[in-house]
């Protein structure tokens, strides 16, 4: 039985360059910004920045674990508040942390909770899921 | 900045994207998915992006892709995509506002195969000024 204000188990995930690539080869997001350093700073970033949209998918591997597979995610959202920035040699945390706000039957709503380097990612991250 | 006849005006997609065993596990490997039989959640992006870029860059719509800023992005899931999906994507422009000569714009994709809808998709979009 799954109650509202039941807390989900905190999860690190690990951002470094070589994954921006991955990701980018996957998405086909090959947009500078997530690989070039001369070119983020030129546009004003303060280093290379991963994809929102990486941030995003690993938050929802992280729900799709908890829900038992990536089919039971049936919506999903987010607001991207701040960048995750992925120094050059080395990585940067992804952490993760989620609440029941909602459980009717088999759906679960859930408030996302996303900060890399101390610093708040994601607002207003949300998921609906159906938990078998 | 963008034209304004552009805003509510829906595009149909024109040409479909068939998903391949690759295309889902390339992107699961990249996250750290292990369960290949579906795509990941957020997989539709790599579809109903591109297609956003090539509608939103063309002339008669004008806007400056390279100024790009990703706001905010939802997800309503009818099913999981899977291999062997032939995607056609529309996209709507639902809404577009100037704000500090910000352009804020969203984006509605709709994802359907055989023409039932898969997934929707709402993307916020920021041109910086």
């Amino acid at each position: 039985m799954i109650e509202v204000g039941a807390e989900l188990e905190e999860h690190v995930f690990w951002i470094d360059r070589d994954l921006l690539k991955k990701y980018a080869d996957a998405s086909g997001d090959q947009n500078p910004i997530h690989q070039d350093e001369e070119f983020a700073i030129s546009v004003g970033l303060p280093n290379v920045i991963a994809h929102g949209m990486l941030t995003m998918a690993l938050v929802g591997k992280y729900i799709s674990d908890w829900a038992g597979g990536p089919a039971n995610v049936k919506e999903f959202s987010a607001r991207f508040v701040k960048p995750v920035i992925v120094p050059a040699n080395g990585k940067v945390d992804l952490t993760v942390s989620a609440l029941v706000t909602e459980a009717v039957d088999k759906n679960v709503r859930l408030n996302i909770t996303a900060t890399s380097a101390g610093v708040k990612v994601l607002a207003i991250a949300k998921a609906l899921v159906v938990v078998k | 900045m963008l034209h304004p006849d552009s805003v509510g005006r829906t595009f149909l997609g024109a040409n479909p994207v068939t998903v391949t065993q690759e295309d889902i596990s390339a992107f699961a490997l990249a996250i750290g998915e292990e369960d290949v039989s579906v795509a990941p959640p957020t997989f539709s992006i790599c579809i109903s992006l591109a297609q956003s870029q090539a509608i939103l860059s063309a002339p008669e719509v004008g806007l400056d892709w390279t100024r790009l800023v990703h706001g905010d992005q939802r997800f309503e899931l009818r099913r999981p995509i899977v291999a062997g999906d032939v995607l056609n994507c529309d996209s709507t422009i639902e809404s577009y506002k100037v704000i500090a000569g910000n352009e804020i714009l969203t984006v509605r994709s709709d994802l359907a195969s055989k023409g039932k809808l898969v997934a929707s998709s709402w993307s916020t979009l920021v041109v910086r000024a």
